[in-house]
């Protein structure tokens, strides 16, 4: 269990992570989401103690990682794969980990059978490949069969077979009841992997919810519709409780309505109706808009093309303010 | 307390979750021997540091059993022969000379040697952030004051016993080249254990300096170049500045407190314009020098983001 208070770091002038709140709970997998530069390594970092926090707390099984009495037998972690000493074997550094916290020379062998790489175990690592470098990370990470894993960005550059390894990995750990905390920037990553969801953007929390939540409350059926009398659908639309948006091109796109529900809405009012599609937006696209909108609201920065509407697709998330209850 | 485990299915292996006691001092110094002795870096360095240490040394006696052999056959070292009786006197003179200072000739090596510990001594800790490796040895670490403890620890240990025998390896081999002039000391001889002894516990403390530089600069270049101008450089510039005036206090009361006129009057006892402290109490203002480093070190390893 990993729990975070207000946590706020901020980098001279950068306010890198904003008074994040969050908890990451055992038995699965949470996907810790945010676009480049969001603050998702700064967060794994303060949870390690590696930077101090500005403001706010963060405690893994209830205490600071400083205080644990066996720090590597409670988290483990991978923060950086290449952060290794190039010129020391791949045993040598599992063993000179596993020495801090009195772990047996034999756990250095299982971890390295676990992640396969027992032939190359004597070879400096500075000779890895970049998934045999990941490999090692990761067993560092299970030297001590901790109950916290943290992955930051663990498929970077990965082939699929690596990719698809991490994945399974994380599942089994998350199955066996192990809190599971994993990063990344693409959404489409965590749709197959993630139970839980901690979207943030610009450092600031923008959800907390399930996947299936976060599906639900972002693949909000649209209708697409082209008519010669907009106004008229509109109103009727608007009267039966949908919401409407006009496109410049006279495209309307109706929410909260199925596609069979506006044609007989038009019909029923003698609208017609030139063109009739209902359309979804990808999950991708919901997580674009919803971080890019986080974006704007800190930093001003002006609207992509404009097509995107963040308010119609994401249900009226105010940034930092959704959490679980009110995205559902 | 009972020892109770977990079996996890996946990550195999039995690892003990409800251990008594806390990772501490004792397995993070074996983390810190594996570490050391675990990269190339180190036996390359303490190879040089016992190769220029002897080399040198034996070169230097070498020179000097020359000119003697050069005086007793009535030239000088360059073949101009002298008059008999300028030659005899040359010869008295500097046979007095060289027996004084036999052992200090014979570590006269050291000089250069310090800088070859100086760059171990950053690299130790220099090289974990030149690497990254350091974030991943305080996650498994987070104890900074222990992590740090536990690297000097086992760095001056290392540079202890490796500085002791490059330091009686040099004696022996410079003293074995004197001997063919029979002009050499014994450990026996007054001095001599002191300064040999004397000699590893200034290439420890050398390393020790700049291993506290190391934690506080964090740049394997930045360290070794404070290091080297600690050392070296302000050894140097003392030649070159110019004295006070007169009626003040001397040169060589300033010069004293230069950390190598300090350090190494432990083991080097010609020390040509300086009026230096006793051997014991300059190395404790040399030791006084390093520990400042490594306080300044850990104060900010303790503060300082990794
Ligand atoms: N040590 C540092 N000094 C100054 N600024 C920093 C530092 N570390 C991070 N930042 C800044 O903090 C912000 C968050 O960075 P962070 O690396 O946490 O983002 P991220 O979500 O991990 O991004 P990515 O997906 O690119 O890895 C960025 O604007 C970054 O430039
Ligand atoms: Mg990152």
């Amino acid at each position: 269990m990993i729990e975070a208070q207000g946590l706020t770091k901020r980098y001279g002038g950068t306010l890198a992570v904003d008074d994040l709140s969050f908890t990451v709970e055992p038995g699965r997998i949470t996907g810790f989401l945010g676009p480049n530069g969001a603050g998702k390594t700064t967060t794994m970092r303060l949870i390690l103690g590696l930077d101090r926090p500005t403001r706010g707390t963060v405690t893994v099984n209830g205490r600071q990682l400083r205080d644990l009495a066996w720090p590597m037998r409670e988290v483990g972690a991978l923060l950086d794969a290449k952060a290794v000493h190039g010129g020391r074997s791949a045993y040598h550094h599992l063993l000179c980990l596993a020495q801090t916290n009195d772990l047996p020379r034999r756990r250095v062998e299982e971890v390295l059978d676990l992640v396969g790489l027992r032939e190359v175990a004597r070879k400096r690592c500075g000779e890895f490949s970049l998934g045999m470098g990941q490999r090692l990370g990761i067993a560092a990470a299970l030297l001590g069969d901790p109950s916290i894993l943290m992955f930051d960005e663990p498929v970077n550059g990965l082939d699929p077979e690596g990719i698809l390894w991490i994945r399974n990995l994380m599942k089994a750990l998350a199955a066996e009841g192990k809190t599971v905390f994993v990063s990344s920037h693409l959404m489409s990553e965590m749709e197959n992997t993630a139970d839980h969801l901690i979207v943030i953007g610009r450092g600031r929390l923008i959800a907390e919810c399930s996947v299936e939540e976060f599906i639900a409350a972002n693949s909000q059926q649209s209708v697409r519709v082209r008519t010669p009398q907009p106004d008229m659908l509109s109103a009727a639309a608007a009267g039966a409780g949908a919401t409407v948006r006009h496109d410049r091109s006279g495209v309307l796109t109706v929410l909260g309505m199925t596609a069979a529900q506006v044609g007989d809405l038009a019909f029923e009012h003698g609208i017609r109706l030139h063109e009739l599609a209902p359309a979804q937006a990808s999950l991708e696209e919901a997580f674009m808009e919803l971080t890019a909108s986080s974006v704007e609201f800190h930093a001003g920065l002006p609207r992509g093309a404009g097509q995107h509407e963040p308010a119609g697709v994401v249900g009226g998330m105010a940034p930092g303010a959704a959490r679980t209850g009110e995205v559902a | 307390m009972a020892a109770a485990t977990a079996h996890s299915a996946l990550v195999g292996g039995e690892v003990s979750h409800d251990v008594p006691g806390r990772a501490g001092f004792r397995g993070t110094l074996r983390s810190e021997f594996t570490k050391i002795r675990s990269v190339r870096s180190t036996y390359w360095t303490l190879l040089a540091l016992v190769v220029v240490c002897v080399g040198i040394g034996g070169l230097f006696a070498w020179g000097q059993a020359q000119r003697l052999a050069s005086l007793r056959s009535g030239t000088t070292f360059g073949g101009r022969v002298l008059p008999h009786a300028q030659a005899v006197a040359l010869l008295a003179q500097r046979i007095a000379y060289v027996r004084s200072a036999a052992v200090s000739i014979s570590l006269f090596g050291l000089l250069i040697g310090q800088l070859v510990i100086v760059v171990l001594g950053a690299l130790v800790i220099t090289s974990e952030y030149s690497t990254g490796m350091i974030r991943t040895s305080l996650t498994t670490m987070p104890r900074r004051a222990t992590l740090l403890a536990a690297k000097g620890t086992v760095f001056a240990a290392v540079a202890l016993v490796t500085g002791l025998v490059t330091s009686f390896l040099a004696f022996f081999v410079g003293q074995a080249i004197l001997a063919t002039q029979h002009v050499s000391a014994t450990l026996g001889t007054p001095g001599a254990l002191r300064q040999v002894i004397g000699g590893g516990l200034f290439l420890a403390v050398c390393g020790m300096l700049s291993f506290g530089l190391g934690a506080m600069l964090r740049h394997t270049a930045g360290a070794i170049a404070a290091g080297i101008g600690l050392l070296f450089v302000l050894l140097i510039l003392s030649n070159f500045l110019p004295s006070p005036p007169s009626g003040w206090f001397g040169q060589a009361d300033i010069d004293k407190w230069i950390p190598f006129y300090a350090g190494a009057h432990i083991w080097q006892d010609q020390m040509t314009g300086v009026n230096p402290f006793s051997p014991w109490v300059g190395f404790g203002v040399f030791c006084a020098y390093a520990a400042a480093a490594i306080g300044g070190g850990l104060f900010l390893f303790l503060r300082r983001d990794a």
